[in-house]
């Protein structure tokens, strides 16, 4: 064992990996040479050499065509997309190809890539570096969206991500690359892609988040907990494919259920959740479910982000709105 | 003439002026106005004080991350020389020296670095579009403002930049080619400053020049020192013209050197040499014009003293103007969603209320 933050922990799982299997490439804007703007990849270049670790030039489309390509013919890409919002460029790919050569080739032909890319609010960044589209990416049917919220779950999702066979993409909460570290062990590990977590045991409500909102929650539910609220957290872990069960079970026993998300409200992932609470629990619920998230605006720049942001003093007042109901 | 005597392909680069200030290509010299050339001076040096005190402040965590301009200023100042007041400017991320020439307040650049969004409210007097921080777009927007002076009937050009770690995007390619199809009048510049975060520009292409990809598209590309404002100055002025008489877009190389970090958050030292930094720093647009203008009895090294003093005193100003301006009340980051706000939107907004926005 040994403690790590996420980057420190993802960059274990990358290395360990590549020792492994020699089929492992990793590329994209800077990932190279300097290991990422987030240093994520720091180290495998001196490592694995220029083949398997290198700067891709400044082309998200060409990084996600090629690593379409690479994945065809047997290789595993492992591909950093410098930030979620710069991803675009290469949606038509990872969408429109990456998502469906399985179906399209009839089984023949597969894309076994991954796609990193740090994402999400709070670290008062510029334009285009604070969206949250897990919900955009988890519509797309054919790709897996996995969203780690501590380094023990870093690396075994990455470990799972890159062994899976159909193209995984990892979303990294940027907020909390390094803001705390937790034991991870040193051998090569697997948190199981399509698991939800139960991350706190409780009888009251069920609160669902994942990313950079764990934290967000487990301070609220601190103070819950203080006034007397039992409440049982899970951390979702991965988007699609959802874990129905875990969600169905807790709010069978909670008979509440809350749903907090940093991303816009309309057309999300706090709407599925709450079809299938509707669809698997209904007449076990106290309350209607609910979703606690950002607002339907353009994520404001640093100045009015505050305005935007999930904290525990929201997550705190919804659940006493939904216990009290 | 001047595209036509410098085909990127035979390796040529245009220059008038050398790094030491010296007029080194007589033929392509012609006297520029001397009110025109102490404007662009000073603009190049307010440029460069204005990102000298932004580092600091952003140290003293009085700005947020920003990406300097520092080194560029020369290409930046003698492409929006060339054009005229009512030409539209499509810039990038780093144009520091460009906004200013066109007349944006130096408040609203400080706004928006500092992350406010009213920094990209351009005032609208002037022909030019926020900052943009995806890179490559850009293009694509150039192409279709000029395409739509067809239709308004305005003898209007359209000057864009990118970065040469642009150069690899998608968009840069259906930008020129688009245009070129449609004849759009539109002033493609590359600021070729070496580098785009820590990749160096050799491995963005194969290409031998940046300029070369232009020929592709069919349109006149040529590769200038991008520090000698003159040699972008003229190139400039030609394709300008070009353009304005109906010829369509022209693609400018402009080989330059990006004397500070890509951004605040980045470090150079790890990935650039000492070599390459010392010749790059060798190079700078603003001591060599210093040196042409003193040299020619243009300026003197107390006019300069004063620009200086001048410059510092502006960029404290727009600052403080820029501090005190800095709030983000809770309306506004609704009330732009839309040009009303939807009925959810404005049960969104009651409920933010409630957790105190101002
Ligand atoms: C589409 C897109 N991908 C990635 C980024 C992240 N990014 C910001 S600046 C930059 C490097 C840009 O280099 P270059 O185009 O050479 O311009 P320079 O910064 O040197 O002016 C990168 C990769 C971005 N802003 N947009």
């Amino acid at each position: 064992m040994e403690a790590l933050n996420n980057i420190e922990a993802l960059n274990q799982a990358l290395d360990q990996m590549m020792e492994k299997d020699e089929k492992i490439v990793i590329y994209g804007e800077d990932a190279g040479f300097e290991g990422g703007v987030f240093r994520a990849t720091k180290g495998l270049q001196a490592k694995y050499g220029k083949d398997r670790c290198f700067d891709s030039p400044l082309t998200e489309a060409g990084i996600i065509g090629s690593g379409i390509g690479m994945a065809i013919n047997g290789m595993k890409p492992v591909l950093e997309i410098q930030f979620q919002g710069f991803l675009f460029p290469g949606l038509n790919q990872l969408l429109v190809h990456g998502a469906r050569y399985r179906n399209r080739s009839r089984g023949r032909f597969t894309v076994p890539m991954v796609v990193r890319m740090p994402y999400g609010g709070g670290i008062r960044a510029l334009e285009h570096h604070s969206e949250s589209i897990e919900a955009m990416l988890a519509h797309t049917p054919g790709l897996k969206v996995v969203i780690p919220s501590n380094p023990y779950d870093t690396k075994g999702l990455m470990i799972s991500a890159i062994k899976d066979p159909d193209p995984v993409v990892f979303l990294e909460p940027k907020r909390i690359y390094r803001a705390f570290k937790q034991e991870v062990p040193m051998e090569i590990y697997e948190v199981p892609i399509g698991k939800a977590r139960i991350l706190k045991e409780g009888n009251d409500i069920t609160v669902v988040g994942w990313g950079a909102m764990i934290p967000e929650i487990q301070l609220a539910v601190k103070d819950l907990e203080e006034e007397g609220i039992s409440v049982e957290i899970i951390d979702l872990r991965t988007i699609s494919p959802i874990d129905k069960e875990a969600i169905e079970n807790s709010v069978k026993k909670t008979g509440r259920f809350l749903v907090v998300h940093e991303a816009v409200k309309s057309f999300g992932v706090g709407a599925e959740l709450i079809s299938i609470v509707n669809e698997k629990a209904f007449l076990h619920l106290e309350c209607p479910p609910t979703r606690l998230t950002g607002y339907d605006v353009t994520i404001p720049l640093a100045k009015g982000e505050g305005h935007f942001m999930i904290n525990p003093e929201k997550i705190k007042s919804k659940v006493k709105e939904l216990i009290n109901y | 003439m001047i595209f036509e005597n410098h085909n990127p392909l035979e390796g040529k680069v245009f220059q008038i002026l050398d790094k030491t200030g010296k007029i080194v290509n007589e033929e392509y010299y012609k006297d520029i106005d001397r009110d025109l050339l102490l404007k662009m001076y000073r603009c190049m040096v307010l440029s460069r004080i204005q990102d000298e005190w932004a580092l600091k402040f952003q140290r003293q965590g009085r700005m947020l991350t920003f990406a300097p301009t520092l080194g560029q200023e020369g290409l930046q100042v003698a492409s929006m020389a060339a054009c005229r007041d009512d030409d539209w400017l499509v810039p990038a991320f780093r144009s520091n020296a460009a906004w200013l020439y066109k007349g944006l307040p130096m408040k609203n650049i400080f706004l928006y670095w500092c992350g406010n969004e009213m920094g990209s409210k351009i005032p609208d007097h002037i022909n030019m579009l926020p900052i943009v921080v995806p890179i490559g777009s850009q293009f694509n927007h150039a192409t279709g403002i000029g395409m739509s002076f067809r239709y308004t009937k305005e003898d209007k050009v359209v000057v864009t930049y990118i970065g040469d770690g642009g150069t690899s995007e998608g968009e840069f390619y259906e930008g020129i080619n688009f245009a070129g199809v449609v004849n759009a009048p539109v002033i493609f510049i590359i600021q070729n400053n070496q580098f785009a975060i820590s990749t160096g520009v050799e491995s963005q292409t194969k290409a031998k020049t940046l300029a070369q990809k232009g020929i592709a598209a069919g349109i006149p590309s040529i590769k200038v020192d991008g520090n000698d404002i003159f040699a972008m100055y003229f190139a400039t002025k030609e394709a300008v013209e070009n353009a304005r008489s109906g010829n369509g877009p022209s693609l400018i190389e402009a080989v330059t050197y990006r004397q500070g970090p890509h951004t605040t958050a980045d470090d150079p030292t790890i990935y650039r040499s000492e070599e390459k930094h010392l010749d790059g720093m060798s190079k700078d647009p603003i001591i060599r014009t210093k040196n042409f203008l003193i040299e020619r009895g243009i300026l003197t090294e107390k006019d300069e003293k004063t620009i200086r003093e001048e410059c510092k005193k502006t960029v404290f100003e727009e600052f403080e103007k820029a501090e005190q301006e800095n709030i983000t009340p809770l309306e506004d980051i609704f009330k732009y969603t839309y040009e009303e706000m939807t009925e959810n939107l404005k049960e969104q907004y009651e409920e933010a209320k409630k957790w105190g926005g101002n």
